[in-house]
């Protein structure tokens, strides 16, 4: 096909989104329907961009454009995480082509939604603060080098220092929801790579307790939805066993130790 | 340090739900059907299995202790649970979605149901024999709820110790926990056959 005739194609051709929205945090949602041009390889913040430009819906009504977010656009920053036809994903790194239609896209409302596909994911990096996802480092003199890392160890770690936070996992997880406090299954992941790494096991037992604490491991009701939807294949369901093996041996040791 | 002093209440609670569910009210779960299974063997072995049972030292004891406080643990704690969870197995159909919620209902099916089996066996002041459940089972509105009863009770053990294993890390790895859900599912169907099979013993010989 020429380029001339795949104008011509595109000009016809519309798909079609049903999108959730709410106007504020307080407001009821509302699913709004938008026929947009197609164009080839478009995704779906091609297509939401498309709906910013001309902010009319199906019935030919002006509406107020709908309001996103996203970043990195390459599936690393996580700000784009939708419910698109049914699954968390990143609207970044879903094709329209791929996708069957009309096209579902709703907020991920496991968090707070500030505006129609916009949430607050702040309880997400509250949780790597309890589980402190970091590595200390500092000190008020030179602390020299660290210990090595076992290259064995560094390959499958490397992997879950993939997460990006982006709330799939937290989203699919049938254990966050309004009547617990589950961490969700990234935080415990996040402890175990941080756990792994030599330096940062200096400061193990402050993640197992926190894993102990309020909303928890023990929250994990093993649907294993979390390791299905996340989109850099981390084995989720593996750090968990791994963490709740690790942890139960802590709370055995440090309680028989007293 | 604030993070030591941190409540680990609920860790606790969890992690003693799921032990109780396999140490002892799982053990006497297979207990209680290896006595029921005498009945295929006939009334006289059933009968003899039942007065072995009422001889053991400090019964009474033994049974409040060792089967009804984890049982009622167990239980209650259990609804607790399923209370708390969310259950998205329509959005999200995976396999172990579906066992998850699976779990939950069963587990709420076998709490009603035992409370049921004790109310007609065990606090119906009837002497416990062979005769008295072949009278309780002839009942075709008793069978049907021994039956469910039975099928919910041994899915909810057997998927109950395949998540046991995780919650405990027995099996962390994906293939560790993908070869224990094939046995425990084998474990299901032969633990329902016997308990079906002694349910059946019950009901056509006398």
């Amino acid at each position: 096909m020429s380029v001339a005739e795949q104008d011509m194609n595109s000009k016809k051709k519309v798909v079609r989104l049903l999108i959730e929205r709410q106007d504020d945090p307080n407001s009821s949602p509302y699913t709004e329907t938008f026929d947009i041009p197609w164009r080839p390889g478009m995704n779906i913040i091609a297509a939401l961009m498309e709906i910013q430009r001309n902010p009319v819906n199906a019935s030919g009504e002006k509406v107020r454009p709908v309001a996103w977010e996203s970043n990195c656009l390459e599936e690393v920053c996580g700000a784009c995480t939708m419910v698109i036809n049914g699954k968390p994903r990143q609207a970044c790194s879903a094709l329209l082509d791929q996708l069957s239609q009309p096209i579902t896209i709703k907020p991920i409302r496991t968090f707070p939604v500030i505006r129609d596909l916009v949430v607050n994911r702040s309880r997400m990096f509250d949780a790597l603060k309890r589980v402190k996802a970091w590595i200390p480092i500092d000190g008020t003199y030179d602390l020299g080098p660290g210990p090595r890392m076992p290259e064995a160890d560094r390959q499958w770690a490397y992997e879950l220092a993939k997460c990006f936070t982006c709330g799939a996992c937290v989203e699919a997880c049938p254990n966050v929801n309004e009547k617990t406090s589950f961490i969700g299954p990234f935080a415990i992941s996040q402890a175990r790579l941080f756990n792994t790494h030599p330096t940062g096991a200096m400061h193990k037992k402050d993640r197992f307790e926190a894993l102990m604490g309020e909303g928890g491991i023990h929250e994990c009701g093993n649907s294993q939805n979390c390791v299905q939807v996340c989109p850099k294949g981390i084995p989720l369901i593996t750090s968990i066993a791994a963490m709740n093996r690790a942890v139960d041996g802590y709370a055995f040791s440090s309680w028989l130790g007293k | 340090m604030a993070i030591a002093t941190a409540n680990h209440r609920d860790f606790l609670f969890r992690r003693l739900h799921t032990l109780a569910g396999v140490v002892p009210v799982g053990l006497f779960l297979l207990e209680h059907f290896f006595t029921n299974a005498t009945a295929t063997e006939g009334p006289t072995a059933f009968n003899n299995a039942v007065n072995t049972i009422q001889h053991i030292p400090y019964l009474h004891v033994v049974e409040f202790v060792f089967i009804f406080l984890p049982l009622i643990y167990h239980g209650v704690y259990g609804l607790y649970v399923a209370y708390t969870s969310g259950y998205n197995a329509q959005q999200y159909t995976w396999l172990r979605n579906r066992m998850f919620a699976l779990q939950r209902i069963t587990g709420v099916i076998t709490f009603i149901f035992i409370i049921y089996h004790l109310w007609t066996t065990r606090f119906s002041g009837q002497e416990p024999n062979f005769n008295f459940v072949h009278n309780l089972v002839s009942n075709p509105i008793n069978f049907w709820i021994m039956l469910i009863g039975v099928v919910a009770a041994t899915f909810h053990f057997s998927n109950g110790l395949w998540s046991f294993m995780v919650h405990w890390g027995i099996t962390v790895g994906p293939r560790a926990q993908r070869i224990s859900a094939v046995v425990m599912m084998v474990f299901f169907v032969i633990l329902a056959f016997v308990g079906i099979d002694a349910l059946l013993a019950f009901v056509h010989t006398a």
